[in-house]
């Protein structure tokens, strides 16, 4: 379980993220939704120690954050971040290899191999293994840094807006890829998404930012609801049920 | 690039040549022109290659660790100033301590005192710079600048206020070349070198993992802080030693960095490193003979290699803008 207690990250005096408290679970898909700006890439860099808080605990497993071993959460949390840039020019193997870093510390086994040949045929790249980053399409290239992520094996995986650049199809596959990880391998995939339906069909747990606030955490059933919506997005929506699910429509 | 020239272009290919351009370098430096006494022209010449090789090394060394750490292929540590800093450190131990202590010291011992303290205060100064405080690229370039010329300034008005005799004196250490090479200075500077290099060995995954920037290595489980200060530390040695040995030179580090990452098709720092120090070598001893021999200038290729770097440095800038 990932504790989250009163965290918050200002700025210049601004807070950004405020106050936020909340758990999540040690397996299970949970999604973080809200607005541009609310705040949910800088709480999800806070909780990986990617970025440095300005109050507050996480703990994960019991095991603090700020002061366990990088080595020893490197083998239990995984995070990749909304924009992810390279002055290296490394093929799509070198990179997914680096996934295993913390296992291997640049010294692979057949085991670690192994892993990378996985992820690379789990995220259809195999075709693509000898490509350098740069000479990639956009959707290409996130599922790469994708299956670099899944390749360090850790149980708890952070996303922010993986979906990015994916076409329908890949953002399905994808998406049944995370609920396929937390339901055979009980790992906690945490998403940060911009599509609310994505949210509502994949998650457990939804977790709804606004303003650097945590307002809402529950079920899909919960929170995609026509209120729930308008106070977090204020925006006006009809939602439906299809197939037990909420639906949100938003185009109209 | 297709996968033919993929499969032919390999590192290996890549590393082979550039060893064999530089030891055809040192072989032709050693050899072309020799006339009558062997035994007096070839430790003569020795000492001469030895200095450059070592610069060479240093030089290509430090700046592509100075570019991992910092995510940037245009910075190098001469651009930001670590070379007036050691030449500012030097003048002030002139300054307060007097020329004539200087002269008393061996070589060796003022060196390791200066480089000490050019650990310790380029450490102060320039860690903050590197830990993600600040990111943007220019107002690094700018801070560097505005550092360099605060060293170069101070260096200036010191060795002004300096007794005209003492001077002299410090002139004589501060301006060493490749000409009037010091054996005993040599071994000590050799010997910092090879430690610096035993450590980046046994660092030389971690340096892989850091060339992805500083998030991706702390998700990687690397203690980036830490390392960053480390190889900080390394850089400010090599520094050290290159401009103890030859001086300040200012693009040479930024010309072999980028050529090597350019020949060597490889994101390995076990592979860049050798390829960009080849490269050195090849440059410094390939061009001091051309020039030399074939164009029977003498004093010239530093002027030719900073000139080489500069338009590099120049249209590096121009290109990143343009895009
Ligand atoms: N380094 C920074 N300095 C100052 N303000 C910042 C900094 N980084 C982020 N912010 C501000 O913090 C707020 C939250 O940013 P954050 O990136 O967490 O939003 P987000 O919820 O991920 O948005 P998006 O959906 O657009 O990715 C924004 O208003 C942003 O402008
Ligand atoms: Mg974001």
């Amino acid at each position: 379980m990932i504790e989250v207690s009163n965290v918050t990250k200002s700025y210049g005096g601004s807070d950004v993220v405020r106050g936020v408290t909340s758990s999540l679970p040690a397996s299970g898909v949970t999604s973080i939704i809200g607005p541009n700006g609310a705040g949910k890439s800088t709480f999800l860099s806070m909780i990986s120690r990617l970025l440095p808080m300005s109050s507050g605990q996480v703990t994960v497993d019991g095991m603090d954050i700020l002061t366990a071993d990088g080595d020893a959460m490197a083998k239990k949390l995984s995070i990749l971040r909304q924009d992810n840039h390279l002055t290296a020019r490394l093929t799509v193997r070198d990179l997914v290899a680096f996934g295993r870093y913390p296992h291997s510390k640049g010294r692979p086994t057949s085991d670690d191999l192994a892993h990378v040949e996985r992820s690379i045929s789990y995220l259809g790249l195999a075709d693509l293994t000898h490509r350098f980053l740069d000479e990639l399409s956009g959707g290409q290239r996130q599922r790469a840094f994708i299956a670099m992520v899944l390749c360090q094996d850790t149980k708890y995986v952070l996303l922010d807006e993986p979906l990015n650049n994916l076409d329908m199809k890949h953002a399905v596959a994808m998406m049944q890829l995370f609920r396929r990880a937390a339901d055979e391998l009980s790992k906690s995939v945490v998403l940060v998404l911009h599509d609310i339906n994505f949210a509502s069909c994949y998650s457990d747990l939804i977790i709804a930012m606004r303003d650097g606030q945590l307002i809402r955490q529950g079920t899909p059933a919960e929170i995609v609801t026509g209120a729930n919506i308008h106070e977090i997005f204020d925006l006006e929506a009809r939602v439906e049920t299809v197939d037990g699910r909420s639906i949100v429509h938003f185009y109209l | 690039m297709g996968n033919d020239t993929k499969r032919i272009w390999t590192p290996a290919l890549a590393l082979t040549l550039l060893a064999g351009l530089a030891c055809l370098s040192v072989a032709l430096f050693m050899t072309v022109g020799v006339k009558g006494n062997w035994g007096f022209i070839l430790p003569f010449r020795g000492l001469k290659i030895a200095t450059m090789a070592l610069v060479g090394y240093a030089i290509a060394v430090s700046t592509v660790l100075f570019h991992t750490i910092t995510g940037n292929r245009i910075l190098t540590p001469s651009i930001m100033g670590f070379d007036a800093l050691f030449i500012l450190i030097q003048t002030s131990i002139a300054f307060f301590f007097g020329a004539t202590f200087l002269t008393g010291l061996p070589p060796s011992g003022l060196f390791l005192v200066q480089t000490a303290a050019m650990t310790v205060f380029a450490g102060l100064l320039f860690s903050w710079l590197f830990r993600g405080g600040v990111r943007e690229l220019h107002l690094m370039l700018l801070s560097g600048i505005i550092f360099g010329l605060l060293f170069r300034s101070l260096s200036s008005f010191l060795r002004r206020v300096i007794d005209p005799d003492e001077f002299l004196i410090l002139q004589d250490t501060l301006f060493a070349s490749f000409n009037r090479a010091n054996p005993e200075l040599l071994s000590v500077a050799a010997t910092l070198v090879l430690l610096v290099s035993l450590a980046a060995w046994r660092m030389r995954n971690v340096f892989d993992v850091m060339a992805l920037g500083r998030e991706t290595a702390i998700n990687l489980g690397v203690n980036h802080r830490r390392m960053v200060t480390l190889t900080l530390a390394m850089v400010t040695i090599l520094v050290s030693v290159s401009t103890a040995l030859v001086g300040p030179v200012t693009f040479f580090g930024l010309l072999v960095a980028n050529l090597a990452y350019m020949l060597v098709p490889s994101h390995r720092h076990i592979l860049i490193l050798p390829g960009a120090a080849f490269l050195a070598i090849t440059c410094l001893v390939g061009g001091q003979l051309f020039l030399e021999r074939v164009l029977a200038y003498d004093s010239a290729l530093s002027i030719v290699i900073e000139f080489a770097g500069g338009i590099v440095f120049i249209m590096m800038i121009v290109m990143r803008g343009a895009r």
